[in-house]
């Protein structure tokens, strides 16, 4: 079986780890990944500030990649939440009806890592081994556009040694919102210190998540207050 | 030339006047709110509370979902067909005794009460606590005309006493805590006991003597209404307090004003929203009051009845097949409650009656989105976490909305004349980069020269606008290799 994987633009650009990971977990499994290269970006962050017209192309682009494969796996729930909720209607708003169409076939192949996993592939211990104290964060677009429920914390509770515990108030947002972090920056603040607040109470050496996004946003606020706590992404715990 | 039919000059739904729009974008006003520490603790400890009791009352629901579908297929039907619905209303309204008002837009609605008020020859009004006549700033308008004003819903009379705006939909007075309030009331309250506890039956009896004279005093009534029903002619304002009753029941005048929205078809409809109301709103099975009336009954109760339907940008709303779902709104505020922008600016932020994410659709549409205005920038106010759509009795896909509106504002942003922002530039740009691979590729191995800025890992300061990143988050050092350099070496 052959699966493609979106790496998403920003791990390729700033976190490659978390795609090398993937790819650890991936062929682990047996699955033949492949690496596209003539992907870029999904186009999530122009959609989401409010250029569709910008975002258009992008959408265009991504469908074109993708297009010819049976599975497509990102180890991000707010780009997989992108490509299956929001490139059909980016297309149909601004008139491609047609592009409209081949982005909902895609849409409906998309996968982020855990529900991939858990649903395609029916696994839920991968073999890691983790022995560290995690606490999870459940990501936005994870919990609330993917709706993932609880795959990743059952991938997590499979990992030998892990010290698993739980976030209070787990579900509220960490802050980032893409460009509302810069928008919005003191709001965007406000919602950080209350995250991190959550996060160094468990007492936890690792703050892990489905997204890079976020856990760069929470990782950011965490390494300027010299909290010593670090993130990693699940895929990064699946891995090792 | 064939002789064509004259081209209609087209009608122009109107735009929302009144208090629906602050003097300062969100971002600013959000500043202000952010650095009030005390602000903060009353309304996090609020919405918490709240937030708990909601979950908890929801969850005792088993067909909650089933529910919430209904009524979000209810609210759809009636925004299809409203037209019709608003005439049926007037027919049976009418048939029933009483007059029904059509008002543009705020100054409309506002000279069509006041003169109403005018004609009883009453210079004292009571009020039940209403969206609505906030939106239109009615209470201004009736002051300026030298009516006496006075608010009966305990949250309402807080602010009003106060001098201050309501911050919250349903809990007006979120914002402020027990002692702010017993502050409020020694100061403001003629004839209270300046030793009063902050104890809150001490502060409800203190509103009771204060409110008990002007129920039986006042001649006039004023009220909003939470549904007004298209095929008997009935409205309905569900409460906590009692009070609003008094008001709907002693005056001879009741006046009510009710956005053209709030129809339902059929009596049967009440039904289904009034399961999802109480529970989405204050947490409980059921509010304790429930007041309808349908026409006069000579005798007993207001024998002088009049509605006035306002529009005030709901029909400039309607006209957008994605954005009319605001409209569908039964101002429960439970997505003010479970979002958390608002628990940590409050209300006052978003500079309109409606607040929170449901302000953060509905003001900008009924005020128009233009690319320059304080409300184009509530829709940015969100990090589209999608805590508000799942809280929604009704189901209304905020975050879509909140999407589909700054596609809005950035078109009408890019329309204006003058030279591109430096955000539209930096989004062409990126957009231009990323749709072709090599470009993508040169643009990611660039990102590495910020390695020259990193110190143990992370970059502690960046240049204007990512400086806003910065000021309290560190970045972290980009990689040595992308990812693609490293597959491709594989």
């Amino acid at each position: 079986m052959t699966t493609a994987l979106f790496v998403t633009c920003l791990a390729d650009a700033m976190f490659p780890d978390v795609g090398r990971a993937t790819v650890t977990v991936l062929e682990r499994l047996g699955v033949d990944v492949v690496f596209p290269s003539a992907q870029t970006c999904c186009g999530q962050m122009h959609i989401n500030t409010g250029y569709q017209r910008d975002a258009l192309p992008l959408v265009r682009h991504f469908v074109d990649t993708f297009e010819a494969f049976e599975h497509i796996v990102a180890p991000s729930a707010s780009c997989a939440g992108a490509v299956r909720h929001q490139h059909a209607m980016v297309a149909r708003r601004l008139g491609d009806e047609s592009l409209a169409m081949r982005a909902e076939a895609i849409a409906a192949r998309t996968f982020e890592l855990s529900e991939y996993l858990v649903d395609v592939l029916g696994v839920t211990d991968v073999g890691a081994h983790f022995p560290h104290r995690v606490a999870f964060h459940p990501t936005c677009h994870s919990l609330r556009v993917l709706r993932v429920q609880d795959k990743p914390l059952t991938l997590l509770r499979a990992v030998r040694g892990i010290d698993l515990v739980e976030l209070d108030r787990a579900d509220q947002c960490c802050g980032f919102g893409g460009t509302f972090a810069l928008k919005n920056s003191d709001t965007s603040a406000a919602m950080l210190a209350d995250k991190m607040a959550d996060v160094v109470r468990t007492r936890a050496e690792f703050c892990t998540a489905g997204d890079s996004s976020c856990l760069m946003h929470i990782g950011g606020g965490l390494s300027r207050l010299s909290t010593g706590v670090l993130t990693v992404h699940l895929a990064e715990i699946l891995a090792s | 030339m064939t002789g064509q039919p004259p081209i209609p000059v087209p009608v122009r739904a109107p735009r929302g006047t009144g208090r629906l729009e602050g003097d300062t974008a969100f971002p600013a006003a959000a500043r202000v709110a952010l650095a009030d520490s005390q602000l903060r603790r009353n309304i996090g400890a609020a919405t918490a509370t709240i937030r708990d009791k909601r979950a908890q009352a929801v969850a005792e629901v088993a067909d909650w979902e089933a529910l919430r579908r209904a009524g979000e297929q209810i609210k759809t039907n009636t925004m299809a067909r409203l037209d019709e619905l608003l005439i049926q209303f007037e027919s049976r309204f009418t048939e029933h005794g009483g007059t029904v008002h059509w008002a543009r837009d705020a100054a409309e609605a506002n000279r069509i009460v006041t003169e109403l008020v005018r004609r009883t020859g009453s210079r004292s009004v009571v009020k039940v606590k209403s969206m609505a006549t906030q939106e239109i700033g009615l209470n201004d308008a009736l002051e300026a005309d030298g009516v006496d004003v006075v608010e009966t819903d305990l949250a309402e009379l807080i602010v009003q006493l106060g001098h201050d705006l309501p911050s919250h939909i349903l809990v007006p007075a979120i914002h402020r805590n027990r002692s702010q309030i017993r502050d409020t009331f020694v100061a403001e309250m003629p004839g209270v006991d300046a030793s009063i506890s902050d104890e809150p039956a001490a502060l409800a009896g203190a509103a009771r003597t204060h409110l008990r004279q002007r129920f039986l005093s006042a001649g006039v009534a004023i009220s909003g209404a939470n549904f007004g029903v298209a095929e008997t002619g009935t409205l309905v304002v569900v409460e906590s307090e009692g009070n609003g009753r008094m008001c709907l029941t002693l005056p001879n005048t009741l006046i009510t004003v009710m956005g053209i929205e709030k129809l339902l078809p059929t009596f049967d409809d009440l039904g289904v929203f009034m399961q999802l109301l109480p529970r989405s709103s204050t947490g409980e099975r059921m509010n304790p009051y429930t007041t309808m009336w349908t026409g006069v009954t000579p005798g007993d109760g207001p024998q002088d009845m009049h509605v006035v339907l306002l529009d005030n940008g709901r029909t400039a709303t309607l006209a957008d097949e994605v954005g009319r779902q605001a409209l569908h709104c039964i101002r429960c505020s439970a997505c003010l409650n479970v979002c958390p922008v608002y628990e940590r600016t409050g209300g006052h932020a978003y500079g309109s009656t409606y607040p929170g994410p449901i302000g953060a659709i509905l003001s900008p549409q009924l005020t128009g989105v233009d690319g320059h205005s304080p409300n184009d920038s509530l829709p940015f106010a969100s990090t589209l976490c999608g805590a508000c759509f799942d809280a929604c009795p009704v189901r209304i896909d905020i975050p879509s909305i909140l999407v589909h509106l700054r596609a809005q504002h950035v078109e009408a942003a890019a329309a204006t004349p003058g030279p591109p922002s430096g955000e539209q530039a930096a989004m062409s740009l990126a957009s231009w980069v990323m749709r072709s691979e090599r470009r993508y590729r040169w643009a990611t191995q660039r990102i590495r020269l910020g390695r020259i800025a990193a110190r143990r890992g992370v970059i502690r300061r960046l240049p204007w606008p990512l400086s806003r990143w910065t000021t309290t988050r560190d970045a972290p050092a980009p990689p040595d290799a992308t990812f693609r350099e490293w597959w491709d070496r594989q």
